[in-house]
C-alpha cells in the first residue's frame, strides 16, 4: 500500500512523539548517567569499573547460551509438528503455547521450584521408584531450566511462523527429485526456516541473558548475573544506589545484544532472503 | 465474528474506565499508604475507609532498600511508610520524615513505654512503633544434633555438618549483622577492616549455604529442604503450625532487635490523615486482629494482654530482657560504609 | 515417526503445563505449605475474596493490560500505516527505533523508562510514578509488536483497493475505514493479543515503573518477603487460567460455527 501525503505524516505523529519521548530520551539519559558521575560532572569511571563484573558477564552470557541452544533443538521439532498439522488445529496448538503466559511468569516460576526441590515432586517420584534423590533446586542448571521454560514459546513461535511460510510444493518438488529426508531437512527445509530461527534466539537469548528473577528463584541467590546487579545498582538493594554504574553496565549489555543481533543478521541475510518477522 | 471481539473488549475497556474513575473521583483525601508486603490483616483497609472515609492507596515492597530507593528518587510520593529501625534513623537524618502530631494519634498511649524514643529516634517525634523482633536461628530439632545446638551460638550457620543445608539471608544487612557478631564486633561498626573479616566469614560460609533466600525460608524449613536458618522470630509459630519441629533460640553472641514503625513523609499533604490512619492502625481491636494475622511481638500493650497467652508466653517470640542482654538494634551506617558493605556484597555474590 | 513426533510435541507440552498443573492441584491444598499436600480445601480461595490487597492489584494487572493493549493497538496501527508508505532512510529510522524495546532486554527498558520518569517528575511539581507511568511503561514496550504484526498485512495489501474506493468517490478517511482496516484486521487483532499477553506476562517492567497508587499483581507477590509464598496466588492463578481456558473454548467454538457456514475466507488469528 502506497499512498503518501499529509494525511499519512498525521497518522503516524502521535508514535513519532511517543517513541521520541519514551524511547529515545530514556535511552540517551542512560548514555549520560552512564559518563557521568553522581554530580554530573563527565567520567570515564563507571565504564573502567564494568572490568570488575567481567566474570558475572561471562556467566550470563554462559547460561543464556546454554539455553538458548536447549530452546532451538527443542522447539524446532514442535514448531515442525504443528506446522504440518491443519490449519484449525494449529491454530489452537499455537494458542496452547500462548497460553501458560497467561499466568505471570513469576507464578510459574515460584511451581518450578515446588516441582524441583529436595523434597519436591520430582524427588518424591523418583524416591517413590526407589532411586536415589538428587539436587537441581539452586544451581545453574535449575536456572537454565527456568529459562527454558519461560522462554521456548519465543523460539517455538517464529520458527512455526516461517514454517508455515514454506510452500509445500517446494519440498514435493525436492522430493521428486530424488532428495531423501534427511537432505530435504539440509538443504531445504533448514535454510528456508533460517530467519524464524534468528528471531527465535534473538528472542530468547536476550531476555535470558538479562534476567534477575529467574536467577533469584530457582538459583538459591547463589547464581549473581548481571541483571542481578542492575537491579541492585537501581533499586539499592545491597544498600546503596548508584544510577551511574548502573546505567554503565546496562549500556555494556545493550552494545553486547547490537553486536549480537547484528552478526545474526548478516548470517541471516548470507543463509535466507531475510524478511522472517520477530513475530508472526 | 471478529468485529464482536473487538467491540466486547471496547465494552470491558470502558466499563473499567467507568469504574476507575469513580474510584478516584470525589474531593475526599486519598492515603498512600507504602507496607511491607502482607503486613497487615485482611479487611483492615476497607474498615478504615467504612470509619472514616478515607480512601487508601495499599501498595507494597519486599525491602527496606526498595523503599528507600523508590522515595530518594522523588518520583513517587506516600503518606504511611512503614521502614525499619536503621532506615528510620538515615530518614531522619535525610530530613525526609514529617514531626508527628501525637494529638492526633492518642492512641500512642498504648505503646509500651520500652518500645518509645529507642536509638532510632531517640526523642520520638517521627515514629510509632509498629511490630518489633529480634533475629533468632530456626532449626530442625529432629535432624540437628543436640550437641551443636547446646551453645547457642551463631557458629551453627558455619558448621561444616550441615553444609547444603544452611540458609542465609539474602539481604546484606542481616547477613552481615550475624557475620560480625560472630566475630565479636558491632553490628554498626564503623571499622572497615572488621567488615572486611565479616566479609571473608560470608565467603568461607557460601559452600555451606543451600541458598540466600528471603520469603522462601519458610517453605525450605517447613518441608524439610533445610534444616538451619537465621530468621525472625515472629516467624516461629508460623513455622511450627506446619513443622513442628522446628525450633529456634537467640543467639548468645547477640540478636538484632529490630522494629518496623510507621511514619509519616515530608511530602505528604495529608498529614492529619495520615495520622488518623497510625492512630486506627493502633487502636486496641485493630491492633489485635494485624498482632494475630502478622505473629511478629506488637508494641501495643493493651492488644497483647488480648493475645492467645501462649504467644506472649513465647520466650523467643517475646523475650525477657535477659535474653537480649547482647542484642543490638541496626543503626544507619555512615554513607561510606553502607557502599562498602554494598560492594562487599557484591563480590560474595558474584564470585 | 510420526508417533515418535507426537510424543515429543505431547512432552513439550507437559513441559509447558506442568508447573500450571502443580499450581492448580496446590490450589486446593488445605495446608499452607508449598510442598506438602495436606487434605483437598478451599480455604485459599475463601481466603483470596477477602484480601483486598491481592484483589485491588489484579484489577491493576487486568485495567493495565487492557488499556495498554488497546492504545498500543490504535497508535501502532496508525503509525504502522505511516511507515509502510514511507521509502528509504527515513522508513529504516523508524524501524531501527519501532526495533530498540523489542530488542533491549526488559530490564534495560525498564530502567531507562524510570531514569526517565525519575529525572522529570523530579523537576516539575505534582506529578508522580504511578497509575500513569505504569501504563505509558506498558503502552511502550507494546506499540512494536503491534507494528510488527500490522506491517506485514500492509504490505501484503493490494493498494489498488484502496484507490479504486477513492476513484469511486469514497472520501479518504471513510476508505481507510471500510477498505485498509478490514484487509489488515487480522494483522491488528493479532497485534492486540500480543500487547495484551505480554503485558500480563510483564513483571520487570512494572516492577522499575510502578509508584504510590497502583501496583501491578506480580509486584505485590514479589513484595511478600516478609510472609511465605501464600497458596491464595494459586487460587488466583488458576481462577484466571480457567476463565482464560473457558474464552478459548467459547472463541474457538464460534469460529469453527463460523467456518461451517464458510463465511470465514481468512486464515484467522495467529
Amino acid at each position: 500500500m502506497n499512498s503518501g501525503g499529509v494525511g499519512k505524516r498525521l497518522t503516524i505523529a502521535p508514535y513519532t512523539l511517543w517513541m521520541s519521548v519514551f524511547v529515545v530520551v530514556p535511552i540517551a539519559l542512560v548514555i549520560y548517567y552512564a559518563f557521568t558521575d553522581g554530580h554530573g560532572r563527565l567520567t570515564l569511571e563507571n565504564m573502567k569499573s564494568i572490568a570488575d563484573y567481567g566474570k558475572t558477564f561471562f556467566m550470563s552470557i554462559k547460561l543464556a547460551l546454554f539455553s538458548t541452544a536447549i530452546c532451538l533443538l527443542a522447539a524446532y521439532p514442535v514448531a515442525y509438528g504443528i506446522s504440518r498439522f491443519e490449519a484449525r488445529r494449529q491454530q489452537t496448538t499455537i494458542m496452547l503455547v500462548m497460553l501458560p503466559m497467561w499466568m505471570n511468569f513469576l507464578i510459574r516460576t515460584y511451581a518450578w521450584m515446588t516441582i524441583l526441590e529436595g523434597n519436591g515432586l520430582i524427588n518424591r517420584l523418583v524416591r517413590a521408584f526407589g532411586g536415589e534423590g538428587f539436587s537441581i533446586i539452586n544451581t545453574n542448571g535449575a536456572v537454565v531450566l527456568g529459562m527454558v521454560y519461560n522462554f521456548l514459546p519465543y523460539m517455538i513461535l517464529p520458527i512455526y511462523t516461517v514454517l508455515t511460510k514454506i510452500d509445500k510444493s517446494t519440498i514435493e518438488a525436492a522430493q521428486d527429485l530424488g532428495a531423501n529426508k534427511a537432505s530435504i531437512f539440509r538443504r531445504v527445509l533448514l535454510p528456508m526456516s533460517v530467519p524464524g530461527i534468528i528471531s527465535g534466539i534473538t528472542m530468547v537469548f536476550v531476555p535470558a541473558v538479562s534476567t534477575f528473577v529467574i536467577s533469584k528463584l530457582l538459583g538459591g541467590g547463589k547464581t549473581f548475573l548481571i541483571g542481578d546487579i542492575i537491579e541492585n545498582y537501581f533499586l539499592g538493594n545491597t544498600g546503596s544506589v548508584d544510577y551511574n554504574i548502573g546505567a554503565a553496565l546496562s549500556l555494556v549489555l545493550m552494545a553486547l545484544i547490537l553486536i549480537s543481533t547484528t552478526v545474526m543478521n548478516h548470517f541471516d541475510k548470507d543463509m535466507g532472503e531475510g524478511g522472517g518477522g520477530i513475530v508472526g | 465474528m471478529k468485529k464482536k471481539v473487538l467491540s466486547a473488549l471496547l465494552c470491558v475497556l470502558v466499563l473499567l474506565t467507568v469504574a476507575a474513575a469513580s474510584g478516584c473521583g470525589g474531593k475526599s483525601a486519598v492515603l498512600n499508604v507504602y507496607n511491607w508486603g502482607v503486613y497487615i490483616a485482611p479487611g483492615v483497609i476497607k474498615q478504615f475507609k467504612k470509619e472514616t472515609g478515607i480512601k487508601v492507596n495499599y501498595t507494597t515492597y519486599d525491602s527496606n532498600e526498595a523503599l528507600y530507593s523508590k522515595i530518594s528518587s522523588g518520583a513517587a510520593s506516600y503518606d504511611v511508610i512503614v521502614p525499619s529501625d536503621y532506615m528510620i534513623s538515615r530518614m531522619i537524618e535525610e530530613d525526609m520524615l514529617a514531626e508527628l502530631n501525637f494529638d492526633n494519634i492518642p492512641n500512642f498511649q498504648y505503646i509500651g513505654d520500652s518500645y518509645k524514643s529507642l536509638e532510632y529516634d531517640s526523642e520520638n517525634k517521627y515514629s510509632v512503633p509498629y511490630t518489633w523482633g529480634n533475629t533468632v536461628i530456626f532449626y530442625d530439632k529432629t535432624k540437628v544434633d543436640a550437641e551443636d545446638i547446646a551453645e547457642q551460638s551463631i557458629d551453627l550457620l558455619w558448621n561444616k555438618k550441615y553444609s547444603g543445608q544452611i540458609l542465609m539471608f539474602d539481604n546484606p544487612r542481616d547477613a552481615f549483622g550475624l557475620a560480625l557478631k560472630k566475630l565479636g564486633y558491632s553490628m554498626n561498626t564503623t571499622n572497615k577492616s572488621e567488615w572486611e573479616a565479616a566479609a571473608a566469614e560470608l565467603k568461607a560460609q557460601k559452600p555451606l549455604v543451600q541458598a540466600y533466600v528471603m520469603d522462601q525460608i519458610y517453605d525450605k524449613m517447613i518441608s524439610g529442604e533445610a534444616l538451619i536458618a537465621p530468621y525472625y522470630a515472629g516467624d516461629l509459630l508460623v513455622m511450627q503450625a506446619d513443622n513442628p519441629n522446628i525450633e529456634c533460640y537467640i543467639p548468645k553472641e547477640g540478636a538484632n532487635l529490630f522494629a518496623d514503625a510507621m511514619c509519616v513523609l515530608k511530602t505528604s499533604t495529608h498529614k492529619a490523615e495520615a495520622e488518623m490512619f497510625i492512630n486506627f492502625m493502633c487502636r486496641t481491636d485493630i491492633a489485635v486482629k494485624n498482632a494475630e494475622e502478622i505473629g511478629y511481638a506488637t508494641p501495643q500493650m493493651e492488644a497483647r494482654s488480648l493475645l492467645d497467652p501462649s504467644i506472649t508466653s513465647n520466650r523467643s517470640i517475646y523475650p525477657p530482657d535477659e535474653d537480649l542482654v547482647n542484642a543490638e538494634i541496626f543503626i544507619n551506617l555512615p554513607p561510606d560504609i553502607t557502599r562498602l558493605q554494598s560492594s562487599l556484597w557484591t563480590d560474595i555474590k558474584k564470585d | 515417526m510420526k508417533f515418535l513426533s507426537r510424543l515429543y510435541t505431547f512432552l513439550v507440552f507437559g513441559f509447558l503445563y506442568a508447573p500450571i498443573a502443580v499450581m492448580v492441584v496446590y490450589s486446593f491444598n488445605s495446608e499452607k505449605s508449598r510442598t506438602n499436600f495436606g487434605t483437598f480445601s478451599l480455604r485459599w480461595y475463601i481466603e483470596l475474596f477477602s484480601d483486598s490487597v491481592i484483589l485491588k492489584s489484579l484489577y491493576i494487572s487486568l485495567v493495565v493490560a487492557v488499556l495498554s493493549a488497546l492504545i498500543a493497538t490504535v497508535i501502532g496501527t496508525f503509525a504502522a500505516v505511516g511507515i509502510d508508505g514511507m521509502k528509504g532512510a527515513m522508513k529504516k529510522a523508524y524501524l531501527t527505533v519501532n526495533n530498540i524495546p523489542v530488542v533491549n532486554p526488559d530490564i534495560v527498558t525498564a530502567i531507562s523508562m524510570m531514569v526517565l520518569f525519575v529525572f522529570f517528575i523530579t523537576r516539575i511539581n505534582g506529578l508522580n510514578m504511578g497509575f500513569g507511568t505504569l501504563l505509558i511503561a506498558h503502552i511502550t514496550f507494546n506499540i512494536p509488536y503491534v507494528i510488527l504484526s500490522v506491517l506485514p498485512k500492509l504490505r501484503g495489501m493490494d493498494s489498488n483497493i484502496y484507490h479504486a474506493a477513492l476513484d469511486l468517490g469514497c472520501p479518504p478517511t471513510k476508505s481507510f475505514i471500510k477498505v485498509v482496516i478490514p484487509e489488515i484486521l487480522p494483522g491488528i487483532i493479532t497485534g492486540f493479543i500480543m500487547a495484551f499477553t505480554l503485558s500480563l506476562d510483564d513483571f520487570v517492567i512494572s516492577y522499575f515503573n510502578s509508584g504510590s497508587t497502583a501496583q501491578t499483581l506480580p509486584v505485590t507477590i514479589y513484595s511478600m518477603t516478609k510472609r511465605p509464598y501464600s497458596p491464595k496466588i494459586n487460587a488466583l492463578s488458576t481462577l484466571l487460567f480457567i476463565s482464560v481456558m473457558l474464552l478459548l473454548v467459547v472463541v474457538n467454538a464460534r469460529q469453527s460455527a463460523g467456518e461451517k457456514r464458510g463465511s470465514d475466507k481468512r486464515k484467522g488469528v495467529r
